[in-house]
């Protein structure tokens, strides 16, 4: 029957945007709209004594100027402002609250005016006088003072907090064979989605808001803006139908949101705030991470201890962490295992999700690590972590529903060649390069949670299928008219897929790679429901060949329902629809994940990298990737294979080049913008191979396991690993600038 | 709304009268002043847009060189054949710099004026004696990977960021400069400046002074030339080093050699001791190193930069190799030669 799901279908909103119909946050044009333009701190901590806005307010062409104490009223508690994915500890940053500093680049005015540029030049009028205090932003300043992450009372952020530890780790270290002990770093990286951040805000007569937000999750930011501005339900609707990239930043609510919502409130009338690209620097990063990962292990390369401790930055006021220690006692058996998580707390935002949160950091940590104990073996990469492969999570002492690891290395290793891999450093070259063979493995998370579909089908042999959900540029929309498509047997042009509106059926953010499993089989359960109702109206046909089947004796395929054991005896869609006198069948169902607790579920790869480093300068070019993934059922090869891909050229950015940098001494970042934060240009980039191997999971009807984060973990240490082969130099803090190489 | 005048010109006395006065600006490409516009950095009151004045040639001098006008764009400039064939170097370094559509914009004159890229020019929420006189250093002692190594003050340690103009600086090209007063020439080795106590100055252009061309000598180093960036990136991104090299070799000695360095200085940096040190010795590492060295005396770092020193000094040996070798730095081709 499947005949959608799985092909390489393109994009089917790809015409509408490179079309430039598929409209984003900021272009949605309304008559009378106006502009804000934000006044941002220009110090870290401390607090506003003066805000002259006179000037600005004399420009012609400004309506107004908001401030902390000139502003719409708004809540005045903590849990007003924590939104679905907020830290469990913490009070939460409350754009233009209160004359606070918290971090530079804080919004302290916003400007509105008749056009952006009046509200630009205007907000540059803005005279702001500060009662500054000492700031500190270094990481490494603060690993002294460093608290531990407390166990929250959230099961969400419970998720996160270190696992228990098993037998005892620091006996077992000291007892080791092989003792391999190191410390890693990983600067603040931030996310530079293609789209800036904006909202648009139109008010209508009654003070309802429709709000267009560019965001990860419509239903968060529509609750998150009832209660900060303190209205009903039925008045704020929040749309965002395309997004322009997120990674995570996008999860939370930002302050565009906010600041325009209280703008259009004030003056009654739609409002748009778009951030500036330097203004993008305040919403949240990769926290920066301190880890240290030490490995006991006996001579043929099976580990009897390993422990990761890591020291994560946050904020002040927000405790932001993630899984940054457990990966390592879940990756690899160890019967010993140890872990310790802090924080750093400093005077910046809150840190936040970034792709796969939490793994690229650690697995960069255990990954080198793995490295630097394979060479101490003198064993095999690959054969030391088949050595401890693990077939059970040990942090749960679980099962894996499926774990396709072993066909990962096999097939990776295959197409990279690298049985042909001289494993002594420094022994490989190319002309005047120093050529390096690295690999590691990735490890991330496949989960599903509740969602709610919508189908509503229409007596000509079309669907549309709705929910709240984003597509942040993964594909979305592709995969549920493909599913859909294939569950409701209609050609794949007949579906039409509606997301990124509040109002639509409920789902949670788009985050964590859950979506496209949960969606999915979301689908699913809506067609079935479809199906189930047909069939009892075609059972109502006279001369019904369906008369005597039940609910699992059919299927609907060709546009018509028919026996699954007999495609001969069969209806038409729309026969059916006509007989029964119904024009649409609409049907909305709510599908909960299995309860499989007694399973651990994860998605899984080996990465492969080819660098080549020029001797003499310490130039890196990362000139082969291999890329083996294990991520269940593949919905669609095409968009699946861009998400590992871009993941893949995004891990070389994080080996190579990105990194935020603060001047300490102001407390303040000093590459905020896309010409001096690297990211990888076309000519960084050559040949990047994905493989996807077979992996049969029963955890959800589709077998589907979520894909958007797996395809950069594990891409970091793989080139540093290579880099080390290459030159014999091992850089164990991030990013691999050619000084490192070089020193 | 900042608002400002806007005049265009038809020739290069019209333009010198429209840009006589207080703050106003010339402008071509725009690529450089209208980003310094937007941050607030430069607050020209008039714009004189100079783009339709007839400075667009490449022509042949008599004596051999070659006048380009001040309006050439970067990419016609390093496409033309009089270009490609007697100054590859010039090529080279422009087809390194910025992207196509940067190069398709940026201008002849522009490129020589582009204003530094120390981050604290940039932000006007920090101190900068470049951007505010008097101020303060912020690149000093904070983030300064991207600034310079030699002829650096204590009011300023920022660099030119010019590709092309290390290229220019090497082949020992001259700038052609009119005001109302009359026309003069500046040797573009005098034509940028070194910070100094008056950082806020980049170069020896005067107020009210317009550059019209651009003048190449007759010797090219067309043979053994080479343009070597070093960036934290492949492509478009600014040069931590660069190296501008040309050399005349007959049967394995340097008999003329020229150097410049980018990315280390306030001005493209040559220094004529190193050249002649060049000269009359065999073209192998020893004697490329020597002259590294000897370039790189008075260097000094300032913690996150400290490293060009050393890359530098490999960069020019490795600049003097490809160039006494005949194989030049592709700028396509994803490697380093
Ligand atoms: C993202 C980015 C990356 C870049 N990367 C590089 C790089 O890697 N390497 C590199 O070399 N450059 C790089 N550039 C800089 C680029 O080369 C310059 O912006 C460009 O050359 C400036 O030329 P323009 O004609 O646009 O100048 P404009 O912006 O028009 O003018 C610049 C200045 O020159 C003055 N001016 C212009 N013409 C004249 C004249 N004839 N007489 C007197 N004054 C004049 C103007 O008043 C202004 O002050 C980059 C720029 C950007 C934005
Ligand atoms: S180096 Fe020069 S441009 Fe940079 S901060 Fe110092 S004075 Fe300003």
């Amino acid at each position: 029957m499947t005949t959608f799901i799985g092909a390489a279908t393109s994009r089917i909103d790809g015409v509408a945007k490179v079309t430039g119909a598929a409209k984003y946050s900021a272009e949605y044009n309304v008559p009378g709209l106006a502009y804000g333009s934000i006044v941002t701190s220009t110090i870290a901590k401390g607090h506003v004594t003066r805000i002259d806005s006179s000037a600005a307010r004399r420009v012609s062409g400004v309506y107004d100027v908001l401030t902390h104490d000139h502003r719409p009223s708004m809540a005045s508690t903590d849990k007003a402002y924590k939104d679905e994915v907020a830290p469990t500890t913490g009070s939460p940053y409350r754009p233009l609250y209160d004359n606070e500093i918290k971090f530079s680049g804080q919004p302290i005015a916003l400007v509105v005016a008749e056009t952006s540029e009046i509200a630009r030049y205007a907000a540059s009028l803005v005279e702001v006088e500060y009662k500054p205090e000492p700031h500190v932003t270094d990481i490494h300043q603060e690993r002294k003072s460093a608290i531990p992450v407390e166990t929250p009372s959230s099961p969400f952020d419970a998720h996160f907090t270190p696992p228990k530890m098993r037998g005892n780790p620091d006996e077992a270290l000291e007892q080791a064979q092989v003792l391999h002990v190191g410390e890693y770093f990983v600067p603040i990286e931030h996310h530079n989605p293609m789209e800036l951040f904006a909202a648009t805000v139109l008010y209508d007569q009654g003070g309802k808001l429709i709000v267009y937000d560019k965001t990860q999750g419509v239903q968060n930011v529509q609750r998150y803006v009832c209660s900060v501005l303190e209205m009903k339900p039925e008045d704020v609707r929040v749309i965002s139908p395309f997004v322009g990239g997120a990674f995570g930043v996008g999860l939370r609510p930002q302050f565009e949101v906010v600041l325009a919502s209280l703008a259009a409130r004030a003056l009654s009338r739609p409002v748009r705030v778009v951030l500036t690209r330097p203004q993008m620097y305040a919403l949240g990063y990769r926290p920066a991470a301190i880890q240290k990962v030490s490995i006991g292990a006996n001579r043929d390369g099976s580990l009897n201890a390993i422990t990761h401790s890591a020291i994560t930055a946050t904020s002040q006021y927000e405790q932001y962490f993630r899984q940054e220690t457990g990966w390592s006692g879940l990756l690899y058996k160890s019967a010993n295992a140890g872990y310790e998580h802090r924080l750093a707390q400093l005077d910046l935002p809150t840190s936040c999700d970034m792709r796969s949160p939490s793994a690229p950091t650690a697995i960069f940590s255990l990954e080198s690590a793995m490295d630097e104990l394979a060479i101490e073996l003198k064993m095999d990469p690959i054969a030391l972590r088949l050595r401890c492969y693990s077939d059970r999570d040990q942090n749960n002492n679980l099962p894996f529903s499926s774990k396709a690891l072993r066909e990962c290395y096999q097939k990776g290793a295959e197409a990279f060649g690298w049985s042909k891999r001289n494993p002594q450093p420094r022994s490989m070259r190319d002309g005047g390069d120093l050529v390096g063979w690295g690999m590691a493995t990735g490890i991330w998370e496949a989960l599903q949670v509740p969602i709610t579909v919508r189908i509503v089908l229409n007596a000509n042999g079309t669907a549309e299928i709705a929910c709240a959900t984003s597509d942040i540029g993964t594909g979305t929309y592709t995969i549920i008219a493909q599913v859909g498509a294939d569950t409701l047997g209609l050609p794949l042009e007949n579906v039409k897929v509606r997301l990124g509106d509040s109002t639509l059926p409920q789902s949670p953010v788009e985050g964590g790679s859950w979506i496209a499993t949960s969606v999915s089989n979301g689908v699913v359960t809506t067609s079935r429901a479809i199906s189930d109702q047909l069939l009892l109206l075609a059972k109502t046909m006279p001369g019904s060949p369906l008369a005597r089947l039940g609910p699992n004796d059919v299927v609907l395929a060709n546009r018509r329902l028919q026996s699954k054991a007999d495609a001969t005896r069969s209806v038409s869609i729309s026969d059916v629809m006509r007989s029964g006198g119904m024009n649409q069948i609409v049907q909305e169902k709510t599908t909960n994940p299995s309860e499989d607790t007694s399973r651990a579920h994860n998605t899984h790869s080996a990465v492969f990298a080819e660098v080549k480093v020029d001797e003499q300068l310490g130039v890196i070019r990362v000139t082969r990737v291999v890329s083996a993934v294990a991520v269940g059922r593949v919905l669609n090869k095409k968009t699946a294979h861009s998400q590992i891909m871009g993941s893949v050229v995004w891990g070389i950015g994080m080996a190579l080049q990105e990194e935020t940098v603060i001047d300490h001494k102001l407390g303040r970042i000093m590459n905020a913008n896309i010409a001096e934060y690297h990211v990888p240009v076309n000519a960084d980039i050559h040949d990047i191979n994905v493989i996807f191997v077979d992996e049969v999971d029963n955890s959800n009807p589709l077998g589907v396991k979520g894909l958007g984060e797996i395809g950069i973990v594990g891409v970091a240490p793989a080139i540093a690993n290579a880099v080390y082969h290459a030159t014999g130099k091992r850089v164990r803090n991030l990013p691999i600038t050619l000084d490192k190489v070089i020193a | 709304m900042i608002t400002f005048e806007y005049a265009r010109a038809s020739d290069v006395p019209e333009a010198l009268r429209l840009v006589a006065g207080d703050r106003a600006k010339f402008i071509a490409g725009g690529t450089n002043l209208v980003d310094l516009m937007k941050v607030d950095v430069e607050r020209p009151t008039k714009l004189v847009d100079i783009t339709r004045l007839p400075l667009s040639g490449v022509d042949r001098l008599q004596g051999g060189g070659v006048l380009v006008g001040a309006l050439v764009r970067n990419s016609d400039l390093a496409n033309h054949p009089l270009v490609q064939e007697r100054y590859p170097v010039l090529a080279s370094a422009i087809m390194a710099g910025a992207s196509g559509q940067l190069r398709n914009m940026a201008s002849t004159g522009g490129n020589v004026l582009q204003r530094t890229r120390c981050p604290y020019f940039y932000d006007t929420a920090t101190p900068c004696n470049k951007r505010v006189p008097g101020t303060g250093c912020s690149a000093i002692d904070g983030f300064n990977r991207n600034n310079g190594i030699l002829g650096t003050s204590a009011s300023c340690i920022a660099t030119h960021p010019s590709d092309m103009c290390v290229a220019l600086a090497m082949l020992g090209a001259i700038v052609h400069v009119s005001s109302l007063s009359g026309d003069r020439q500046i040797p573009m080795a005098d034509f940028h400046r070194l910070p100094g106590d008056t950082p806020n100055r980049d170069t020896n252009l005067e107020s009210g002074e317009i550059i019209t061309a651009v003048e190449l000598p007759a010797v090219g180093y067309a043979a053994n030339y080479t343009y070597l960036k070093i960036r934290d990136r492949m492509s478009y991104a600014f040069a931590l080093v660069s190296v501008a090299a040309g050399l005349i070799v007959e049967g394995g000695v340097i008999k003329d050699a020229r150097l410049a360095l980018g990315g280390v200085a306030h001005k493209p940096w040559r220094n004529p001791a190193a050249e002649v040190a060049l000269r009359g010795q065999p073209a192998n590492t020893a004697t490329f190193s020597g002259a590294a060295d000897l370039l790189l005396r008075d260097a000094k770092g300032y913690g996150h930069n400290t490293f060009k020193i050393d890359l530098a000094r490999r960069c020019i040996s490795r600049a003097l190799t490809q160039a006494a070798r005949g194989t030049p730095q592709s700028q396509s081709n994803k490697k380093i030669l």
